[in-house]
């Protein structure tokens, strides 16, 4: 007993901690039905902090078959873990996030540590939240500054700056792009040859139809982006961290 | 078993490595792409070809202005895209580059293009990936291309349109030069002018409020030693485009008629037009021959746009003048109109302006009606001018030094206009001064005594007499840069 106590504060000393949200409703800026308004979001628990490189070395030596040049090309495109040399970290990268994985990488990850990627809904209700605000998707303010972000090239280096929102929960933007666990769901239903229409509606003026914002230029951008990916794609600004339903959390 | 399933294989092998058309037996070439506002050569084939496109999409920061930063996002690295040519009938294979470094996912929209999404569907395309569809360009003409991803509007804003032409089967006539100039709004969160890096401004963008109104990316791009160039006696075919977001264009060239104007880029021409209309996500090809040397000035005749917002470029002319076309200034003397009138600003008649008001000092209710009717409008009523546009003439340290020491540099300026870069008060300017006609020597004198002596400004008056002697040494010298406009 007194083993895993002290593993657990290694852990936690170690590891970000998992932030508790409490339920809510919270309005996505698509997914909603006419005439629906918002939708129930159950309480859930996210990582404070991004996955770091670290981390995910960590991981893959439990999963070696995940590693850089062994994982299959159908989970991964080739510029998996591109900006690591070979197998091991460039130097100084440890605490940084860990970019250029898959979904399925990601979502691995998150398993491994008995939980999963976070939902869009999940994503996007805690990532409304600023520094003072649990809801600032209409704040003026907050969505100029997360937009100037998105404005500007990825270049080499990602930015060191570190925000909280007040929830608890670390750089849900100006840090990277993230995973989630249905990243697809906007635009894609099972079958993707049977979407052209809502793939097309994204298009010109046809994106606005349907959204609940309008004026959420930075959110149109992150559907965007997620509609641009597949599972096997990596993006050297695209990271993820982890979530879990609160009744699966001990 | 085994057999049928190693034969579906097979099959499906062929049918995933079959080319999207059946365009096998065409002959291959890559399409040459150029910058602004350069044209690729005509196309001198006489069958179709399959032709093979290569755009990447570039985010990166450039210069909206002089000393203004903006991050565009491009195709090929330019405000406009490269533009691409192919003809008629052709197979157009196209791949669109996500660069990389690029932090958002981008696509393509070729008005060109028959089919959903004008291929926006199909190039829709993540940072660091690049897609490929294949489309056959059934109609000729000039057409827009433009990124489709959400928000688009914004992705327009950022720069990313430009200009496919589809050559048609029987091309139209040589013409001695071709250019591309694409007129674009732009939202900047400062001020047209205001210095640094200059954020999008989502706000700006939603009322249709530019700061910005320009041609080919940038206020300037097409000013003094990036100007086109022409000589008399050639034709010229400009491919013009609006890549918007938001305004139509009222695409005009002062002094000079449109010979022929394809009204938004399709085939049939019409003749003799001042001033055509551009839509945003529209063209016009205009045609016309240059009859005479000097500078024409390119504008939106919307034409607070290019006063203040900078949609102003320049075709500079050479080969000599066309005196039978049009002669230059023959005849400038004095004009004494209604006598009530005169008075006021005619200084050499000191006994009437002082009988109908006679607590004004003469000169200077004159020089100030002058100043209204000729300099205000540019340099603002109490010639604060405006930053970054237009330099001012209050306690303007430029001024007060060619008023007392180079006074032929100041009536030469009035009389021939000015561009290129000064200094006023520390601060750069690199716009246009276009030329102040019709003002003879006593007019001049007053104008330019009260300019030098107003808004703390200090130099001696300036007498008839020595505004003749410098108008004669102005007009003996180097022949006019711009022509006047109209």
């Amino acid at each position: 007993m007194w083993i895993l106590a002290a593993l657990s504060l290694v852990i936690a000393a170690d590891r970000p901690v998992r932030v508790a949200i409490p339920a809510g409703r919270f309005a996505p800026l698509f997914g909603l039905d006419t005439g629906q308004r918002d939708f129930a979001v159950s309480a859930f628990a996210i990582d404070a902090r991004l996955v770091s490189n670290a981390e995910f070395a960590a991981f893959l030596r439990a999963r070696p078959d995940l590693g850089k040049g062994r994982i299959s090309s159908a989970l991964a495109d080739e510029c998996y873990l591109s900006h690591w040399e070979g197998a091991t970290l460039p130097p100084g990268s440890s605490a940084a996030p860990v970019v250029s994985v898959s979904w399925f990488a990601a979502q691995a990850y998150c398993e491994w540590r008995g939980a999963r990627l976070p939902s869009t809904l999940e994503w996007e209700y805690v990532a409304a939240a600023s520094e003072t605000d649990r809801d600032a998707s209409r704040d003026p303010a907050f969505v100029a500054r997360i937009l100037g972000w998105y404005s500007r090239p990825t270049g080499k280096d990602l930015p060191g700056e570190s925000h909280r929102n007040v929830y608890g929960v670390y750089d849900l933007h100006q840090r990277v792009w993230e995973w989630t666990l249905d990243f697809n769901g906007a635009f894609n239903t099972a079958d993707n040859r049977q979407d052209g229409d809502k793939i097309a509606g994204m298009f010109c003026g046809g994106g606005a139809i349907g959204s609940a914002r309008r004026e959420d230029y930075a959110a149109f951008m992150r559907y965007a982006l997620r509609g641009s990916l597949s599972a096997r794609s990596t993006l050297a600004s695209l990271g993820f961290r982890c979530a879990a339903s609160t009744t699966e959390t001990r | 078993m085994k057999t049928s399933l190693s034969l579906m294989t097979t099959l499906a092998m062929m049918l995933a490595c079959a080319p999207a058309f059946a365009a096998a037996e065409l002959p291959l070439e890559k399409a040459t792409l150029t910058e602004p506002p350069n044209v690729p050569p005509p196309i001198t084939r006489t069958s179709a070809a399959k032709v093979l496109v290569e755009l990447e999409v570039i985010e990166k920061v450039g210069q909206l202005a002089d000393g203004v930063d903006y991050v565009f996002w491009t195709y090929g690295g330019t405000v406009p895209g490269r533009f691409i040519r192919v003809r008629e009938g052709d197979t157009v294979e196209f791949w669109l580059m996500n660069h990389q470094n690029n932090k958002l996912p981008h696509n393509i929209d070729l008005h060109a293009v028959t089919g959903p999404g004008g291929g926006a569907a199909s190039t829709f395309t993540a940072p660091g990936h690049k897609t490929r569809f294949t489309f056959k360009a059934l109609n000729p003409g000039l057409y827009i291309y433009h990124c489709a991803t959400a928000p688009v509007g914004m992705h327009i804003a950022n720069g990313m349109y430009g200009l496919i032409y589809v050559q048609p089967t029987t091309p139209l006539p040589k013409v001695d030069r071709e250019y591309y100039v694409v007129q674009g709004d732009f939202y900047t969160e400062g001020d047209f002018g205001a210095k640094g890096g200059q954020a999008f401004s989502m706000k700006r963008a939603i009322d249709e409020n530019p700061s910005y109104v320009v041609f080919n990316g940038s206020a300037g791009s097409l000013t003094g030693d990036r100007a086109l160039k022409g000589k008399v006696g050639e034709t010229v075919r400009l491919f013009i485009g609006n890549g918007g977001p938001n305004l139509v264009s009222s695409f005009h060239v002062i002094g000079e008629i449109f010979d022929k104007v394809f009204t938004e880029g399709g085939s049939r021409p019409q003749e003799n037009v001042q001033t055509t209309i551009v839509p945003a996500g529209g063209s016009a090809i205009v045609e016309y021959k240059l009859d005479t040397d000097g500078t024409y000035i390119l504008v939106d005749h919307s034409i607070f746009r290019t006063f203040n917002k900078g949609s102003l470029g320049m075709m500079k002319v050479e080969g000599g003048q066309n005196k039978d076309v049009y002669s230059g200034k023959e005849l400038d003397e004095s004009y004494l109109g209604d006598e009530s009138v005169a008075s006021a600003v005619l200084p050499n008649r000191p006994a009437a302006a002082v009988a109908k008001a006679p607590t004004a000092k003469p000169d200077a209710a004159a020089g100030k009606s002058l100043y209204m009717a000729n300099c205000s409008m540019c340099h603002q009523q109490n010639g604060e001018g405006i930053p970054g546009a237009f330099p001012p003439l209050a306690a303007s340290d430029f001024l007060n030094n060619i008023a007392n020491k180079n006074r032929l540099d100041l009536v030469a300026t009035v009389l021939k206009g000015r561009t290129g870069k000064i200094t006023v008060n520390g601060k750069e300017y690199n716009g246009v001064m276009t030329p102040v006609s019709g003002l003879g020597d006593a007019d001049l004198a007053t104008l330019l005594t009260y300019v030098s002596n107003q808004w703390g400004n200090k130099a001696p008056a300036f007498s008839k007499d020595e505004i003749k002697k410098l108008r004669d040494a102005v007009m003996t010298a180097a022949p006019a840069a711009p022509s006047p406009p109209h």
